[in-house]
């Protein structure tokens, strides 16, 4: 186990230096690096500051090395646009971020694990052509424009519901939708194979020989073995979740890491944009590992590959 | 991610070597063995070709220019409903242009950066899922290793980052969303790979002294295109969601060229008094994706059902 650990650990090292590389030379390929770090207006002074403090005029690996010897120490540059420190900024807009994504789980788990059980146990029946109706059309819909129907349906016609920004309960529920959506119909599908895959397995048959009822044997004995490979999904799925978060929090207003990389965008502040593509970077990383390791306790087999 | 390394090694049913990619289509027996083939799907097929007829014939068929302000006309609603104009059949945006034209360019942008990125992104995924594949040993794991970074890493990051420092633009767009693609094309293509290297012809062709490159380029590419052509299908509606959301964020194509993407953003502030400027062009791109999707699952049972798990 700690041998695993210490794999998945040195690969999300070296996948964080890749991402840390791409960020840098792109910054530094295109044109000048200095035009992007500071707002038009800046001084002289202003440019002659970052170009010593990012070694500009040193050699190319030089920089490389300063980069990421001071992001390693937390310094991500500053932003253009909100005058603090990037990493800063990041810190700040990330609980918003993170009170979003467990109700999108939810959600997404809610709906999508029972209607795949559902699924798998009436194949090719109307339920399953339901579920799969549902799938299809949750991967088709642009979940920026679900967002936007939305709100035209529940803030617009409706009133009932607030379109943007955070607060009580009631702000909650659009933005959840939208993120979640799209989960639904992953879950869904994943649980749906899954529990295919479990039913035709030699301890169920088993299960149903002793005499047990049909409900104990889909629901405890398939359902819980159909939830390992849902399991490893998560990683995924959070990952899906915080880039995902980009549109859906760019539609409500809602003031998380995916509207600041939106407003990164949109205002061109790149010193910004490099800090949270790195934190994100990390953020899905670790999450990632932290499924992995979940994933190996609850299936052992998992550590030998 | 640990589930994608299980990959069954060998698999029982391949097509007949060199079977062509329209004859198998075609050929009701061919991969879909005893399986019950599934209904052509008709009413995708329609949808998709009216997009398609749409964008290529585009100039001829919009009424107006999609780029031209008419100030006069501006935020009119659809011409069914109260206070619209027959001029303007899905209404006119904030700066009088009319909706249908713009959808009808849009689409152009939507089917030309699909075709590019699908070609860039499955190109280079198909190259490196045949190489990692044939070749195996240490290129293989290092290959494989780069194709599961790729899929822990979201490339809608990448997507942003390409846009701000070289610039908005299709060519921008189309790397991008080819960073997106190519590792699903490499995994699922190398799988098949493995499988065709142990057949019997790509042994002979070897015992023959035919070179790895030949026997790559002319034993295993033709087979693995059924394969290929069942992922871009099922590609298509990633591609067109993709440049819709990175138009969406701005970081797409920059305006004033319509793209579906773009004029919901432009819309959505004043959904309030005119849905039909967001609304309109996410039903084109729900109703295309959706077809596209359909399509390619049918596509998908029709030529190589084994992919059926993706």
């Amino acid at each position: 186990m700690k041998r695993f650990i210490a794999r998945r650990l040195i690969q999300g090292v070296v996948l964080l230096f890749m991402v840390a590389t791409i960020v840098f030379f792109l910054g530094r390929l295109t044109g000048n690096p200095v035009d992007l770090m500071l707002p038009e207006d800046a001084t002289a002074e202003d440019r002659a500051a970052l170009v010593k403090t990012l070694g500009l005029d040193e050699p190319l690996l030089d920089q490389f090395v300063i980069f990421v010897g001071k992001a390693a120490q937390g310094d991500l540059g500053q932003s253009i646009r909100m005058k603090q420190p990037a990493a800063e900024a990041f810190f700040n807009r990330l609980p918003n971020t993170l009170v979003l994504i467990p109700w999108a789980l939810l959600l997404g788990m809610a709906l999508g694990i029972p209607l795949g059980v559902l699924a798998a146990l009436n194949r090719g029946g109307l339920l399953d052509r339901f579920a799969g109706t549902v799938a299809v059309l949750g991967v088709a819909m642009p979940s920026f424009w679900l967002g936007v129907l939305l709100i035209f349906v529940f803030s617009v016609e409706l009133g009932w519901l607030p379109s943007s920004r955070m607060g009580g309960p009631e702000h909650y529920v659009l933005p959840v939708i939208t993120l979640g959506t799209f989960l639904v119909a992953g879950f869904m599908r994943i649980t749906r194979s899954a529990m295919l895959e479990v039913m035709e397995s030699e301890f169920v048959k088993l299960a149903r020989i002793k005499g047990l009822s049909e409900t104990t044997v889909i629901w405890k004995h398939c359902l819980r073995n159909a939830l390992i490979p849902v399991l490893t999904l998560w990683g995924v799925f959070v990952g899906n979740l915080i880039t995902g978060a980009i549109v859906t929090e760019t539609v409500f207003a809602w003031p998380g890491i995916g509207r600041l990389t939106y407003e990164a965008v949109i205002y061109r502040d790149y010193p910004l944009l490099q800090a949270v593509i790195i934190l994100k970077s990390i953020l899905i990383l670790t999450i990632n590992l932290g499924v992995d390791i979940l994933y190996a306790y609850v299936d052992p087999r998992i550590r030998l590959t | 991610m640990a589930v994608a390394e299980q990959h069954p090694p060998a698999a029982p049913e391949i097509p007949e070597p060199h079977q062509s990619f329209w004859r198998s289509l075609l050929n009701v027996r061919s991969s879909a063995g005893v399986r019950r083939t599934a209904r052509v799907p008709w009413i995708p097929i329609v949808i998709i070709s009216v997009i398609v007829i749409m964008a290529v014939f585009a100039p001829l068929l919009a009424p107006y220019s999609p780029i031209d302000q008419t100030l006069r006309d501006k935020l009119l609603p659809p011409a069914w409903m109260e206070g619209g104009k027959d001029r303007y059949l899905l209404g006119t945006d904030q700066f009088g242009r009319d909706i249908l034209s713009r959808l009808i360019y849009g689409a152009r942008v939507s089917l030309l950066v699909a075709l590019l990125a699908l070609t860039a992104g499955g190109g280079v995924g198909l190259v490196i899922g045949v190489v990692s594949g044939y070749v195996g040993g240490k290129v293989d794991a290092v290959l494989m290793r780069l194709v599961d970074a790729a899929f822990t890493f979201p490339a809608i990051l990448f997507a942003l980052l390409l846009a701000v420092t070289m610039g908005q633009g299709i060519g921008t767009l189309v790397i991008a969303i080819s960073l997106l693609l190519w590792a699903g094309f490499a995994r699922v293509i190398r799988g098949e790979v493995l499988a065709l290297r142990q057949r019997d012809f790509v042994q002979l062709a070897r015992v023959r002294g035919c070179s790895s490159l030949r026997i790559m380029a002319t034993h295993i590419v033709p087979n693995v295109l059924n394969t290929f052509m069942v992922l871009v299908t099922l590609n298509i509606g990633v591609v067109i969601i993709a440049e819709a959301s990175l138009s969406f964020l701005g970081a797409g194509i920059p305006p004033p060229t319509p793209t579906w993407g773009l004029m919901i953003s432009e819309g959505r502030g004043r959904i309030a008094e005119a849905w039909w400027v967001a609304l309109i062009p996410g039903i084109a791109i729900t109703l295309l994706v959706l077809s596209v999707n359909l399509f390619g699952d049918w596509l998908r049972d029709r030529l190589d059902p084994r992919l059926r798990q993706l």
